[in-house]
């Protein structure tokens, strides 16, 4: 294990809705080591991007509230810190990638205006100085005529070209950890490729970190080095990215895999799914939250909640892998 | 024929480069809007008749042939002439020269009246719509209060309370229409402040000042233009009430409002006293209220279908 950058404990992070209370991320402990890659895999509403805003400290409290847990952000537990200290960690020693490159760049300013916000905010450079700065950012992205993109406004760029920006304004003060939450999503599959091309070459450039946050384990193959997969605001399976792809051991991380069509299998075969939804917080299952959907869910499943527990040198919060598993009979 | 062909690709190739170098012909939001508003001739018209009133504005001593408060007791009350070309009046002042004049006051109020409403009222509803909560609901009740109360007489109250003059007049006039600007900058922000280019930008470590002043208030610029040109003409309108019921600008000065005060004993008489300051207040509302229309439809091209 190397040296760790971000430490996550058992962060819990809740949100009072009019139904109830939501636990959005619940008791998720991680790590990222330095200039490693963490992959975040889960659907979509199982606490992944709320675990990311919760660390930049964006989530909007209320309705949201920390319920608990540590951050420690280069020996710093982040949740301590206050508004003030947050802003001058934000894009200067962590910075975010968004998954919407067509909206998260503001329409009346100019790319240059946007990729130099954080340079005058944080390291009070001159405009020149800035301009600069931004230029050879733009071309570090690959942009090509960066000195004119430089000058133009979003709408003159393509979707592509918007998520280099962005990841450009992300990079430009060095930041020790990148956070990209679904950085590919909203991009077709010739540029998703070429970003997380751009995102893995800058990582060995620089020497930042990369949390990466995704649905696609396409995306995870490509950058991970480890992987936590969520389901339901709970980590389910915690492991390197090479065991996860050799040999998923959660029934949910199997049934993610197998949703990837394989172009050398048999044609012929229907492309299976996982059956069912991510329950709400309102109808979450007394026992463990995947039950509802697993294939191979037991009697002891649907009473009480797994732990987190490890098995075959990484973790898994599943019965199958216990004890128990084998003196509890099938219905 | 293989000749053509090429000529053809050589076209092609240089409108490719004419793209690279130039861009798609894309020249920003406020470029754009420009060009839609060129197109629209009668905002076009308004705003040369604008230029034209602001210029007499600011060189009325040039052009007006007397000087407005200058008394001819051989003429008063004289007919138009050649010397007089709308006539004098009750003291023998020429009332060309006092028109002139009067767009001093007239065009001045209506612009101070607007910048003091958009400082007071972009500011307050900035961080009304930005903190939503209790600062909004505090904001939007002192907004509420001022509504509740018939404009002129609001007004009128507070001339009174504060005494005549004219800094006086330009804050009751702010005080009387900051409340729109403020409705609609607070709506305009809880809408952008969702947006994710506001997230990015706080997650870039921007603080809350800069996210208001550099992230929200830009993007709700269009809407304050539009704003302050449809009210400026309201300020007027505004100004000339009070003058004619004798709280506004105070005589000698001359506006067009406490004109139409002083000519409506001769107005039977002199009829051209009291109709050339109203012709002048109305052709300015008119130009002021169709060049904002023409703003608002070139800036937003949403609205028009």
């Amino acid at each position: 294990m190397g040296e760790k950058i971000l430490e996550v404990k058992h962060l819990k992070t809740y949100f009072h809705t009019d139904a109830g209370l939501s636990k959005a991320v619940n008791d998720v402990s991680f790590s990222v080591e330095k200039k490693k890659t963490l992959g975040i895999v889960g659907e979509s509403g199982c606490g992944k991007s709320i675990t990311s805003l919760s660390i930049m400290g964006l989530v909007e409290i209320p309705p949201g509230q920390i319920a608990g847990g540590e951050i420690i952000f280069e020996g710093e537990d982040l949740l301590k810190k206050s508004e003030k200290e947050m802003s001058e960690i934000r894009g200067k020693k962590i910075a975010m990638i968004f998954q919407e490159p067509m909206t998260s760049l503001n329409p009346v300013f100019t790319v240059g205006q946007q990729i130099t916000e954080a340079l005058m905010l944080h390291e009070k450079l001159t405009k020149s100085e800035a301009r600069k700065k931004g230029i050879e950012m733009l071309k570090k992205v690959k942009i090509p005529l960066a000195e004119k993109r430089f000058d133009e406004y979003p709408h003159q760029l393509s979707g592509g070209m918007r998520q280099r920006v962005m990841i450009a304004m992300a990079l430009c003060c060095n930041p020790d950890l990148l956070i990209c939450d679904e950085p590919t999503t909203a991009l077709d599959v010739t540029i998703q490729a070429q970003i997380l091309e751009l995102i893995n070459e800058l990582k060995e450039e620089t020497g930042t970190s990369v949390m990466m946050i995704t649905h696609d384990l396409g995306v995870i193959a490509e950058v991970a080095d480890d992987v936590m997969v969520m389901y339901a605001g709970k980590v389910v399976e915690y492991a390197t990215g090479d065991q996860i792809f050799e040999k998923p051991m959660h029934p949910y991380t199997h049934g993610l895999m197998s949703c990837i069509p394989k172009l050398d299998g048999d044609d012929t075969k229907r492309l299976s799914v996982i059956e069912g939804m991510v329950p709400s917080f309102d109808e979450m299952p007394k026992g463990c939250a995947f039950c509802p959907r697993c294939p191979e869910a037991k009697d002891i499943c649907r009473q009480k909640m797994p732990k987190l527990a490890e098995a075959e040198g990484r973790y898994v919060r599943c019965f199958k892998y216990t004890q128990e598993w084998e003196e509890t009979g099938n219905e | 024929m293989s000749k053509n062909i090429f000529r053809f690709f050589n076209k092609q190739k240089e409108f490719e480069q004419d793209i690279l170098k130039n861009g798609m012909g894309y020249s920003g939001f406020y470029g754009d809007s420009f060009k839609r508003l060129k197109k629209n001739r009668m905002a076009m018209f308004c705003a040369m008749l604008l230029i034209l009133i602001i210029l007499v504005a600011v060189f009325a001593p040039v052009l007006a042939p007397y000087d407005p408060t200058y008394q001819d007791y051989s003429a008063v009350l004289a007919s138009p002439g050649p010397a007089h070309p709308f006539g004098t009046d009750e003291y023998g002042r020429d009332i060309l020269s006092r028109i002139i004049y009067g767009s001093r006051v007239s065009i001045s109020i209506g612009i101070v009246a607007q910048v003091v409403a958009s400082l007071v009222g972009v500011t307050l509803g900035a961080v009304a719509g930005y903190y939503g909560g209790k600062t909004d609901s505090i904001i939007s009740r002192i907004m509420e209060i001022f509504q509740a109360f018939p404009d002129l007489i609001f007004a009128m109250a507070i001339m009174t309370f504060m005494g005549k003059g004219v800094l006086n007049l330009f804050i009751a006039l702010g005080l009387l229409t900051w409340v729109r600007t403020a409705r609609m900058i607070r709506g305009s922000v809880m809408q952008l402040k969702e947006k994710e280019y506001i997230e990015a930008s706080r997650a870039n470590g921007a603080t809350t000042f800069w996210i208001i002043t550099k992230g929200l208030i830009p993007n709700c610029l269009s809407t304050i233009i539009v704003l302050v040109t449809l009210g400026i003409p309201n300020a007027i309108m505004y100004e000339a009430s009070l003058s004619f019921l004798g709280i506004g600008i105070q005589p000698p000065t001359p506006s067009w409002g406490n004109m139409i005060s002083a000519a409506q004993t001769f107005i039977s008489y002199r009829p051209l006293y009291s109709i050339m300051p109203g012709v002048a207040i109305m052709i300015t509302v008119i130009a002021f209220n169709i060049f904002g229309d023409g703003l608002r439809d070139a800036l937003d091209p949403k609205l028009k279908s």
